[in-house]
């Protein structure tokens, strides 16, 4: 079994794994970060997005070979004690009803504000609909990246 | 206080204290019946196994307040405001409370289900009493420290204070409260008193859920635990012949593989591995019922609507005769499709069977029920289960039913290791037990322009609709009105989904009124509040909703959503809806874009009552709403010779953030006691759109999902 190093929320691993095993379950079952979700496994849901190298992805369908010398950061580590401005804004909110899904919420939204700082109502529309949240508390997510591009700003 | 408030009964055989060692009152109570009179509150906190009572108050010595919360969390948010209830009543600041949500009772277990949208209704003015009897108590003790009466003294967040200006902290005092006697009578508090029922309470586990903690039931882990894939059958009504796991066996990671009954199970040591090992098996299948077809049903409840093998479930004057002698009928049929439940947690379980014992943890609907199916499957004592609840991520019905539960506690047990056995996107949904088919023939008789009888069948796959939903409006505002029901029993394994029945149910009638009103050449909306004007009030015990309450949320959806003052290119429909005890009227204002419509916003008027937590309340309205859009919108799962032909989300269509409508919610503002909130909102909004669809387009949709049968 090959190993790979990878640097995860700052420290560096060294995992040993199969070559196409995601890094979900690396993350999940191996390093026991438990707050990156398995929702779908084809990448249509979101629920398992990480940051590589500081770009949102999803980590269901991202393979552990293709990440050697990449730094993961995962929703444990956006921030110290949750204090990430866009966590913030989700507690502002009360965005969460059943709060599976709002990990990879979180993770998508901080990767496209800083991509885009100032963006418009529909471009976070757009930027948000790779992430399905099933108890659909869509509209306060909307207005949580809103709280978020200000509280960024 | 108001002395109307005041509770005569016996409060001693459902309530018990005991002085905790580590300091501190423990509050043992069961919450909707009184408890076996032995029962005895454990005075170690860590032997808190909630055999005798199901709910907890602790209050320790530095005064603050840990509410142990019974019924399990779903999303729909009685984790917070249950709480609330005792809280208030307590009178303590909501900011001292903490939460952990409680384990199972299985002794006096009387309604520890989250499902049903009753949580908040049937708690109400029990754990009101705990709250209050718990305050009393302190009360006393501290009015007995200083001589005084207990009627002299005062409390505010957590403090106690006597004439004098004297105070003392529930704290200083809670060691002797532990040690008297639980009153009998306590008051509670006038409504217009209240300080946290009413205020918005943030979701409890928000930090947890932010911050990624392990508090779903997939990140439920055990030293030596075995990740658990299970093979099922491919299509309903199959039986397995036999399987070769020699392959899965070189899975690295994979160590074991079980079969049990018509399934197969692969253990490895990660869920990957386990996944990967189930995809290595092969397997041979033979019929054992017949795989069934989606077009199959069509005809077959097509049929039953055209039959006459009904079973009549109200029947109000002579709807023959009024047919007979109608001027005109107006006839339609409503049809939809099954639903998977697609709760973003795939089913999960985690098990532990060992001869002594059995623990079980992960996210379930149902504790008690599942619980005692693992007892009589494993052929065991249930008093050797105990049973942890995890947060879960989504239910919808679904976790109700344990099936996955038992099959955890079946490979343990033949595994004789711990397990978590873990559902892929593709078994939760192909594995499902669904919201089935069902649909709905309703005709109208018309005669002098007025509406003269009412005739509702419904035609649906295993059960038909149940308890009181035959008495809904119209029922009690047409003389003569008739429900009548048949089902067909099919393989496929159907249940409960968010708002059972009237989730599609309110979508027909709402439709059929819209259409009714524009032959008989009325307002829309007048026709409805003209209906609910016959409705003798309080005449017919199974009649329910109310005709006042129903009119009142109809005219501030009216005033809320500028109905009818729209601006050109924009269109509106309109919906109503009674169910869960709760009233609700919603307005849709949609667009049409390439012959698509866009759902632009929603007007959701709701009257439950008190709303105990408005922040929460709010959540679970816009939630409910677009859940009724999205499925009406785009939701059908079909079969092919038993064989679900969506399984996960490239074939299977959710609603996404880009497709939803800004949803605008207003509570009506009462004194009553609080109703369902968890599923009302839902099922007007599939009509509210069908309706605005009719306006924008002159079109009649009678056939979910809409996007497909739009024409």
């Amino acid at each position: 079994m090959p190993t790979y190093k990878i640097t995860i929320n700052g420290s560096e691993h060294a995992i040993d794994a199969d070559i196409d095993t995601p890094l979900l379950w690396v993350l999940r079952d191996q390093i026991e970060l438990v707050g990156t979700k398995f929702g779908c496994g084809i990448g249509q849901c979101g629920a398992c997005t990480v940051h590589v190298d500081g770009k949102a992805t999803k980590s269901c369908i991202t393979l552990i070979s293709s990440l050697e010398g990449k730094s993961i950061t995962t929703i444990e580590g956006l921030s110290e004690h949750g204090t990430h401005p866009v966590q913030q804004a989700w507690k502002e909110i009360d965005v969460p009803q059943c709060g599976y899904c709002q990990s990879g919420q979180i993770m998508t939204a901080s990767s496209f504000l800083e991509e885009n700082s100032n963006p418009s109502k529909g471009e976070i529309r757009e930027a948000m609909h790779g992430n399905i949240c099933r108890c659909a508390s869509y509209n306060s997510i909307e207005k949580a990246v809103e709280v978020a591009a200000k509280n960024l700003s | 206080m108001n002395s109307s408030n005041k509770f005569a009964f016996s409060r001693r055989s459902f309530l018990k204290t005991s002085a905790l060692a580590s300091g501190g009152m423990l509050i043992g109570f069961n919450l909707f019946t009184s408890c076996a009179t032995n029962a005895e509150p454990p005075v170690d906190l860590s032997l808190l196994n909630f055999n005798d009572f199901n709910a907890f108050i602790k209050i320790a010595d530095n005064g603050i307040v840990t509410i142990f919360a019974p019924n399990p969390e779903i999303g729909q948010g009685v984790k917070t405001s249950m709480p609330m209830l005792i809280a208030e009543e307590l009178d303590v600041a909501w900011k001292d409370v903490y939460v952990q949500q409680g384990a199972l009772d299985k002794d006096h277990f009387t309604r520890q289900v989250a499902g049903g949208s009753q949580s908040i209704r049937q708690a109400w003015e029990p754990l009101r009493q705990t709250g209050a009897t718990a305050r009393m108590m302190l009360v006393m003790a501290a009015a007995a420290r200083w001589g005084v009466k207990a009627s002299e003294c005062t409390t505010k967040e957590g403090v106690i204070s006597n004439a004098k200006g004297e105070t003392l902290s529930y704290g200083d005092v809670v060691l002797d409260a532990a040690k008297l006697e639980v009153p009998e009578n306590v008051t509670l508090k006038d409504i217009k008193d209240f300080t946290i029922i009413g205020s918005d309470a943030p979701n409890v586990d928000i930090d947890e859920i932010i911050t990624g903690k392990p508090i779903f039931g997939l990140d439920y882990r055990q030293e030596g635990m075995a990740f658990v894939s299970v093979l099922r059958p491919p299509a309903f009504g199959q039986d397995l012949v036999d399987f070769d796991d020699s392959k899965a066996k070189q899975v690295t990671g994979v160590t074991n593989v079980i079969q049990f009954g018509n399934k197969v199970a692969v253990l490895a040591n990660t869920t990957w591995a386990a996944m990967k090992g189930k995809k290595a098996l092969t397997s041979n299948w033979k019929e054992g019922t017949k795989g069934e077809n989606t077009s199959d049903h069509d005809s077959i409840l097509l049929g039953l609507l055209d039959g006459s093998k009904f079973e009549t479930l109200r029947a109000d004057g002579d709807v023959k005769k009024a047919f007979a002698e109608a001027d005109q009928v107006l006839e339609r049929t409503y049809e939809s499709p099954f639903l998977p439940h697609n709760c973003m947690e795939p089913m999960n379980f985690f098990a532990d069977v060992t001869a002594e014992k059995i623990k079980l943890a992960g996210p379930i609907q149902t504790p008690a029920w599942t619980a005692s199916r693992v007892a009589t499957l494993l052929e065991r004592d249930e008093k050797d289960i105990s049973l942890e609840m995890t947060r879960m991520g989504g239910g919808f019905g679904r976790r109700l039913y344990g099936d996955f539960a038992l099959e955890a506690a079946e490979v343990s047990s033949l595994a004789k290791q711990p397990v978590q056995v873990v559902f892929s996107r593709e078994d939760d949904m192909t594995d499902g037990i669904y919201r089935p088919a069902i649909k709905y023939r309703i005709a109208a008789s018309i005669k002098d322009g007025k509406i003269t009888g009412y005739h509702l069948k419904e035609a649906a796959i295993n059960a038909n609709m149940y308890d009181l939903i035959p008495n809904f409006f119209p029922a009690g505002a047409i003389e003569n009105y008739q429900v009548d029901v048949a089902k067909y029993d099919s393989n496929i394994t159907t249940g409960a989904w968010r708002a059972p029945y009237t989730n599609f149910l309110s979508f027909a009638e709402q439709s059929f009124f819209d259409e009714l009103a524009d032959v008989l050449k009325v307002d829309r909306i007048n026709m409805r509040l003209d209906l609910l004007k016959k409705v003798d009030k309080g005449a017919d015990e199974r009649i329910q909703y109310s005709a006042d309450r129903l009119e009142a949320v109809i005219n501030m959806a009216i005033e809320k959503s500028n109905w009818g003052k729209t601006k050109e290119g924009v269109y509106q429909g309109f919906s109503t809806y009674y169910c869960h005890n709760t009233h609700v009227a919603e307005v849709a204002d949609i667009e049409m874009k390439d012959g698509k419509p866009l759902v632009k916003k929603v007007t959701c008027v709701i009257d439950c009552g008190i709303v105990v937590n408005p922040l929460g309340a709010k959540n679970q309205v816009m939630g409910g709403v677009i859940d009724g859009i999205g499925h009406a919108m785009y939701g059908e799962l079909t079969f092919k010779e038993g064989v679900p032909q969506s399984s996960n989300y490239g074939d299977y269509r959710l609603i996404r953030m880009n497709e939803t409508p800004e949803v605008e919610v207003h509570f009506i503002e009462n004194k009553l006691a609080p109703t369902g909130l968890g599923e009302p909102s839902l099922p007007p909004a599939a009509a509210a759109v069908a309706n605005a669809i009719y306006a924008a387009t002159g079109k009649r949709i009678t056939k979910q999902p809409f996007i497909k049968n739009m024409g």
